[in-house]
């Protein structure tokens, strides 16, 4: 009984750390690759007794130092109690979320076998969902706590954005539940390392690339991340909906932002590219479909699972930050216009042509 | 230190359930009003799920199903009927719309 | 569900339900009713109702009160200011909802209920849900799907700004 229960701690700690590690990856990336894009060589003046680490020491250390040492300022009229549960609101569901992301198939270890999964929910999909519509609540009570008409109004359009992707996010996750016919995250992974024709690994891609772009449009769009950051639009409107925070609260509400980034990477990761698949990696080792193959005790497979996903991570961690850095921002009714009018109809379609393929093949078979 | 017994879910849901009813009667803000329904909604999905963990049978998970998707179609028409009051009458106390016709 | 954490989470929900009623600022009450709600999911969870706890938290953590939230910011809705409700009437007010949580509380303790029907391990999911749903219940379901339509049509028709 104790031991599942540090086992359960040891995996939620494990998870955590590759979703922190990852976006702290992604922070560093986002300085250094927009500089690149940028013809520029990014930050990199702070250092520790002149070691500056290209921008490492700069992104990693003195900033986050810097937010953490700085005033927390709050505004007159703001409500104390508000201002303090807004970041707080948001950066925890985006963290909640990690919980049922698979970080590996199982590990067997002492007689047991480990489920490497935080959280086995049945419902893991619909819990994902879930933590992102709770995820609205930051965006709203920062906008409203700030006491400050702009921010109220990057609040409003900022979760009025929110909820519009949702809709188009979860109708996109129904095609994905269709073809696995389980909300499982685990399972989805698993299946995912099937083979099509005896050579080419089952990802979710091949059977539902238009569900993987609009999960993926949706992601960015609900993480308020350029190009659908009207509600930040930081060349314009300062910081949007939290203008007012500064501090270890901004730090907080940035950080929500990352480990958005991080979660929409590994939710398309584990829907569409596999998870933690490594191609022909199973549990006993490697089987490669021309006949021969590699035993691998079961702790060394977890590990290469664990980089696996890791390094999809952060392949799309850095693709969300080079489309954030190269394309404009949209306007607002555009926005709203492409989550309606667009997204919406694109992923019901999707819906109905994967419910009638699925039902051909379940009625040949 | 057992496992709860199911008649103190029921009693957690009539607590809840005379909470929400002191709400609806006391307040006048309309809208408070509405989300103390919404509590006395909650108070009864509790109370279905509970039995219907008690009889081992899921008819009770699909009433809450159905009472979840009834209040978010009652929340949306009823708070838009409240916009539309306020805009008229610039006010959602429950004591200054009691006049039939203005 | 054990009951120490079984009394744990029923005292934080009546202590959040209290909330709702209580608080000045219709802002704070609709944050109780998201903590309410919240916390029920998670009795649910503990009634081993999975697929009905997230589905509250999606539809009514997530979508309406944020849609009372909406509603409370656009309207700018200040503080209420002293209540006009004389005080005899909230204390027959509170009298009454006593009464009701009591006489609610004597209907349980004198009902015997037989102990928890034994579940088998899928219960709470999605299959059952969905075999229920379809089967025995297909007609509220469709019947559902029509009342969405209208509250859709409702509120847009309802809430327009009149020219």
């Amino acid at each position: 009984m104790a031991v599942d229960v540090a086992i359960a701690c040891i995996k939620a700690v494990v998870m955590l750390l590759i979703a922190l590690q990852v976006m702290a990856m992604g922070v560093y990336f986002e300085r250094k690759v927009s500089a690149i894009i940028q013809d520029r060589i990014g930050a990199n003046r702070a250092s520790i007794l002149g070691f500056a680490g290209q921008g490492l020491i700069n992104t990693l250390v003195a900033d986050p130092l810097k937010f953490l040492l700085k005033e927390d300022v709050r505004p007159d009229g703001a409500d104390p109690f508000l201002h303090t549960l807004a970041p707080l609101a948001a950066v925890i569901p985006a963290l909640a979320a990690f919980a049922v992301i698979p970080f590996g198939d199982v590990l067997e270890i002492g007689g047991r076998t480990i489920n490497l999964q935080a959280a086995s929910l049945d419902v893991g999909i619909l819990y994902i969902l879930a933590m992102a519509s709770l995820g609205v609540y930051g965006v709203v009570l920062a906008g409203w706590a700030s006491n400050n008409r702009w921010s109220l109004l990057g609040g409003i359009r900022g979760s009025a954005q929110m909820i519009s992707y949702e809709i188009a996010m979860g109708l996109a996750l129904i095609g994905v539940v269709l073809t696995y016919n389980t909300f499982d995250l685990q399972e989805i992974a698993r299946r995912q390392g099937e083979l099509i024709w005896g050579w080419l690994p089952a990802w979710g891609v091949i059977y539902q690339p238009l569900a993987f772009l609009i999960l993926f449009a949706a992601g960015i769009a609900e993480s308020k991340r350029i190009p659908f950051d009207l509600p930040e639009s930081e060349s314009e409107l300062v910081s949007g909906f939290f203008t007012e925070y500064s501090g270890a609260k901004h730090l907080m509400f940035m950080m929500s932002d990352f480990v958005e980034v991080v979660l929409v990477a590994a939710l398309v990761t584990t829907l569409f590219f596999g998870g933690w698949q490594v191609p022909y990696l199973g549990r006993e080792g490697f089987h490669f479909p021309w006949g021969s193959s590699i035993a691998l005790p079961s702790l060394v497979v977890a590990i290469l699972q664990i980089i696996s996903l890791s390094v999809k991570l952060i392949f799309f961690t850095w693709l969300q930050i080079v489309i954030r850095w190269t394309l404009p921002r949209f306007r607002y009714d555009q926005l709203m216009r492409l989550g309606w009018k667009g997204l919406l109809p694109v992923s019901l379609l999707n819906v109905v042509v994967s419910a009638a393929l699925v039902l051909m093949r379940e009625g040949r078979a | 230190m057992g496992v709860t017994p199911i008649s103190w879910y029921l009693a957690l849901s009539g607590v809840l359930f005379a909470i929400g009813t002191v709400g609806v009667l006391t307040r006048r803000n309309l809208i408070v009003i509405f989300m103390a329904i919404e509590l006395l909604l909650n108070a009864v999905n509790l109370s279905f799920v509970a039995l219907a963990r008690s009889l081992g049978s899921m008819d009770g998970q699909v009433i809450v199903f159905f009472v979840l998707a009834v209040a978010a179609a009652e929340a949306a028409v009823g708070l838009a009927i409240l916009l539309q009051l306020y805009r008229l009458r610039e006010t959602l106390n429950a004591d200054e719309v009691t006049t039939l016709r203005w | 569900m054990s009951v120490p954490i079984f009394l744990l989470l029923a005292v934080l929900t009546v202590a959040s339900a209290l909330v709702i009623v209580i608080h000045r600022n219709p802002i704070y009450s609709a944050l109780g009713l998201v903590s309410t709600l919240f916390l029920m999911a998670l009795l649910f969870v503990g009634l081993e109702a999975h697929m009905v706890a997230v589905l509250q938290i999606i539809i009514y953590a997530g979508a309406i009160v944020v849609l009372f939230l909406f509603v409370i910011m656009l309207l700018n809705l200040q503080v209420e200011e002293r209540e006009t409700v004389s005080r005899p009437l909230i204390g027959a007010a509170v009298a009454g909802g006593l009464a009701l949580g009591l006489l609610v509380l004597l209907g349980i303790g004198l009902t015997p209920l037989a102990p928890p029907a034994p579940v088998q391990p899928g219960y709470g999911g999605t299959q059952p849900l969905a075999e229920r749903l379809f089967t025995a219940y297909l007609l509220p379901f469709e019947l559902t799907s029509l009342l969405l339509l209208v509250a859709i049509v409702g509120a847009v028709v309802v809430g327009k700004r009149q020219a």
